[in-house]
């Protein structure tokens, strides 16, 4: 399978999806620059990313 | 061999993890963070999200952005006896700076001059003690968030009243290290296990050279000299899979800034040639391997 298109849910923007996403994955929408979430592959489905927290790093 | 990826969610580095695991014929479960529902006491006989009891794993790879989340759970894991990289105790010092900087100093391992006080009035004194361009740190947090570099008296008065103001207890304890003038990078090295696998220079107009924030990475030579002080640095905070941040100070020697237990390396196997993913696995699985 290729890469698939999906809707930013933030702006309405296309997504590109590369064709070795994963579930969980984070992505970035080249329209809005949100950071988005892949929760479902197939149907495919987005949802914005969690807001980055203080303890995030390495 | 049966494994878990312990994640927040999935990026760059644990889709190169994945791929290293599966070229050695391993597919490990993906366990989400946000999924664990854990009763202490049941201990390992009980069900992780993926279905499989947590004894049943071999390993659980902790790769969580979350450090708090991921932290606790290994704490977890390892008191029941599951297997994991890193251990909890690897992780609790490596979380937090000034465990580190103890951990260094029991080791007598090269360090900035550093301070610790508890009050606005007792860091001002701290930030005079270490003389000025002074840097405040929080004791926890990550790319290079919330680090101030701290020219005068009027700007830590600044920089001290707000972060007694507006910041929650952990703010509050002062970490003062001096500044190091480097010479416009830091060195990042990566030890999996008992050898500095790789390093990068990352360097950037800015005093703070982390990737996250624009530095610009490139291969820097493992020396003997830099990987004993990264090995010996790695061993102090209970070894493991670790990035070693090193400074080269003004007449080129080497101070280890601070370690990392949950590294990112995206941008670290182009510039060095060295599959950093694969090194790591292929180290994980061997000591599986011996102790099987």
């Amino acid at each position: 399978m290729g890469n698939r298109m999906a809707l930013c849910p933030a702006c309405d923007g296309e997504v590109v999806i590369p064709a070795d996403a994963m579930e969980n994955e984070i992505v970035s929408c080249l329209e809005c620059g949100a950071e988005l979430e892949i929760m479902c592959l197939d149907p495919l489905e987005l949802d914005l990313a969690p807001e980055v927290e203080e303890d995030w790093g390495e | 061999m049966r494994v878990a990826l312990l994640v927040t969610h999935i990026r760059a580095e644990e889709k190169l993890i994945l791929a290293a695991f599966n070229n050695r014929e391993i597919s490990p479960d993906i366990i989400l963070d946000r999924e664990l529902n854990i009763e202490i006491t049941q201990g390992a006989e009980q069900l992780a999200p993926s279905g499989i009891a947590w004894r049943d794993y071999d390993l659980i790879f902790e790769r969580c952005v979350s450090t708090s989340r991921g932290m606790y759970a290994l704490a977890i894991l390892n008191s029941w006896g599951v297997r994991t990289y890193n251990t909890y105790e690897t992780a609790a010092t490596c979380s937090d700076k000034l465990q580190t900087s103890i951990a260094l100093m029991q080791h007598n391992i090269p360090q900035p001059h550093t301070r610790v006080a508890f009050t606005p009035d007792s860091a001002m004194q701290a930030i005079e003690d270490v003389k000025y361009p002074a840097v405040l740190k929080p004791v926890t947090g990550s790319w290079g968030r919330l680090l101030a570099r701290v020219h005068n008296r009027d700007s830590a008065e600044a920089i001290l009243e707000h972060r007694q103001t507006l910041g929650d207890y952990n703010h509050h304890t002062y970490y003062v290290q001096e500044y190091v003038d480097k010479p416009g990078r830091d060195i990042r090295a990566f030890v999996v296990g008992d050898r500095t696998i790789a390093a990068i220079y990352r360097a950037s107009n800015h005093w703070i050279t982390n990737t996250a924030r624009g530095g610009l990475a490139s291969n820097c030579p493992v020396t003997d000299q830099l990987d004993e002080i990264c090995v010996r640095a790695a061993e102090a905070v209970g070894g493991g899979i670790l990035a070693v941040d090193v400074l080269e100070d003004t007449r080129g020697a080497f101070v280890v800034n601070e370690i990392n237990h949950t590294m990112e390396f995206r941008n670290s196997s182009q510039p060095t040639g060295v599959d950093i993913a694969q090194e790591v696995i292929d180290f994980v699985i061997g000591q599986i391997g011996v102790v099987a």
